[in-house]
């Protein structure tokens, strides 16, 4: 009896293991699949590998010969980061007024902010590209930060909102009895006590500013203004049929290795902003 | 100092903070948004966009000499409206169920846990321009890895040609899609999973109550509302689907969706009368499903407080 108990558990753990292999194969394997062809040249990109059968950085020198794609990479840090500073700045303080104030029309300005974040961005594609060629900042990295705050404010808001709200209330109201006016509460009080809930909100808008394609494809027009997406998906080779698939492979593995750190290093604050973001609304 | 005038005090403050964010949305999101609904009804172009005239519905529908013209008869934009909802349809039902699976084994504890949580985190992180190209690659019709298991393990003979065919290519967006967004939705239910009352579930193991029961008769009905939240969330996405499709696919009609649909006739055919009322016929239906979900979310589950 107590055998085939044993045996039956076995085989329930056995299975259960093989279901985890199997999602973590499917999780990483075009990933993986991405960083072999990458190290391939030639005629052996033509052939089917599963292991690594030989390792040649020539894609990676390629990839930075004769293109922009250094300043490209420093494009998307510099529009990312500009984007998550001015987000974080601008969230912090309506998050402030929307989580500790009660006043008339709060309830409103939350679903207005959620509604933003679900606007299609093809939706205001012409409006805002009538706003920026007025501000002179089309093909200009200034443009895209401008532009990217349509997705990032509207969830930094939503975020922070979030988190403050379960700030303690007695801390606040020993610095209102101290006689500190709003803006050292936001400063002095909560901003050093809110430091993971912003690590956390930067680092997804930082992602979704990284990974955004759209704007960055219509509103810049030469290749030193372009964000890392755009140059990735812009490689060609001499003709269609010929692109130069371990150069592209080689890009791609450049534009994801750091955000595959950033998560790894931060996936547990990664998974709680989620949550914050959709769940806990 | 009062305590109601103090409340008064901090209520105008209030606004006060908020005003420098609502500029900026107004700036980037209100007033473009306008804009593209003001371009929907003239001829603007985008070579020169002071040059707009109203033009009134005929964008969006006219008849001239019996025939009717503009976006509700355009044949290919109907195409693009099915395309989009057959995708949202099929990779949110997909991703639902396969989320739900990856959320509850990852809800066991078991040794390595936390890397294989990081390792589902992989899909999600990866731009969605570079998850597209990577399985380009993959599905490649000569040399793609993916032929090369078919056939490997017999399933098919010859090589398909996964984003040319037009019967393979929404299964090939699908699909990459699925890949890229189930960590989202296992995630969203994981942090539901864990949120779960340990008791009841001892309860039903002492009484010997088969897990499967246990799971459609206690389980689903407590994350219930997380599940809804997630669906939404990943529907209202997959709605304004642009990226995958269009790097994936380019401006194939078997694939196109409703926002490659917009972007193409306002960028390469510089119509921005036309493209905009295509772009404003898909805000039209966001909106709407966002306002039925803020509805729901108010009486359900109390979104926005």
């Amino acid at each position: 009896m107590s055998q085939t108990v044993d045996a039956k558990q076995l085989l329930r753990k056995t299975a259960f293991y093989l279901l985890v292999a199997v999602i973590v194969v499917f999780s990483v394997f075009p990933f993986y699949y991405a960083i072999l062809t990458s190290f391939k040249s030639g005629s052996e990109l033509f052939v089917v590998d599963y292991w690594p059968t030989s390792v040649q950085w020539g894609n990676y020198l390629s990839v930075f010969k004769g293109t922009a794609f250094g300043e490209n990479i420093l494009n998307s840090v510099m529009v990312s980061s500009a984007v998550v500073l001015v987000s974080l700045m601008l969230g912090l303080t309506a998050a402030f007024a929307l989580a500790r104030i009660d006043f008339r029309g709060r309830g409103l300005m939350l679903i207005a902010i959620l509604s933003v974040s679900m606007f299609p961005q093809v939706a205001v594609l012409s409006g805002l590209f009538e706003v920026i060629r007025g501000l002179g900042l089309y093909n200009n990295l200034l443009g895209l930060v401008l532009a990217y705050l349509i997705f990032t404010l509207p969830f930094t808001v939503w975020v922070l909102t979030t988190f403050m709200k379960q700030m303690p209330k007695e801390v606040e109201e020993a610095a209102i009895l101290d006689g500190a006016s709003n803006l050292t509460i936001i400063f002095r009080v909560f901003l050093p006590m809110m430091w993971p809930a912003l690590v956390t909100t930067g680092l997804l808008a930082f992602i979704a500013a990284w990974n955004e394609f759209l704007f960055a494809l219509t509103f810049t027009l030469t290749d030193a203004q372009r964000t890392v997406p755009v140059a990735v998906a812009l490689i060609s080779g001499s003709s269609q049929h010929e692109l130069p698939w371990g150069v592209i492979m080689a890009a791609s593995v450049i534009v994801t290795v750091p955000l595959v750190a950033l998560v790894l290093v931060f996936q547990r604050r990664i998974v709680s902003g989620l949550t914050a973001g959709a769940v806990k609304g | 100092m009062s305590q109601s005038s103090r409340q008064r005090q901090r209520a105008r403050s209030a606004w006060l903070f908020l005003a420098p964010m609502i500029c900026t949305l107004l700036l980037v999101a209100g007033w473009p948004l306008l804009r593209t609904i003001w371009f929907s009804f003239t001829d603007a172009s985008l070579t020169d966009l002071n040059a707009a005239e109203f033009i009134g519905w005929g964008n969006y529908l006219y008849k001239e000499d019996g025939e009717w013209y503009g976006l509700l008869a355009d044949a290919v934009w109907w195409k693009s409206v099915w395309n989009t909802l057959t995708f949202t349809l099929i990779s949110v039902s997909v991703e639902l169920v396969l989320g739900m699976i990856v959320a509850l084994a990852l809800n066991v504890n078991f040794a390595g846990r936390g890397l294989v949580r990081a390792a589902v985190l992989i899909p999600w992180a990866i731009p969605t321009i570079v998850s597209a190209k990577m399985w380009s690659w993959m599905l490649h019709d000569q040399f793609g890895i993916l032929n090369d298991m078919l056939m490997g393990i017999g399933l098919i003979s010859a090589p398909l040609a996964w984003t040319a065919d037009a019967d393979l290519s929404m299964v090939a967006v699908i699909m990459v899609d699925v890949w890229k967004t189930t960590p989202f939705m296992a995630l969203l239910m994981l942090a539901a999973l864990q949120m779960l009352p340990k008791d009841c579930y001892e309860a039903a193991k002492v009484d010997g109550i088969h897990p499967v029961r246990v799971f459609f008769r206690v389980t689903l009905p407590l994350i219930m509302p997380a599940v809804l939240v997630a669906v939404v969330f990943r529907a209202l996405d997959a709605l304004r689907i642009f990226d995958l499709i269009y790097v994936l696919t380019s401006n194939s009609e078997d694939t196109m969706s409703m926002s490659v649909f917009a972007r193409q006739q306002l960028v390469d055919f510089q119509d921005v009368g036309y493209g905009s009322a295509a772009s404003t016929a898909l805000f039209l239906v966001i909106a709407l499903l966002t306002l039925a979900y803020l509805y729901l979310g108010r009486k359900y589950m109390r979104v926005g407080d």
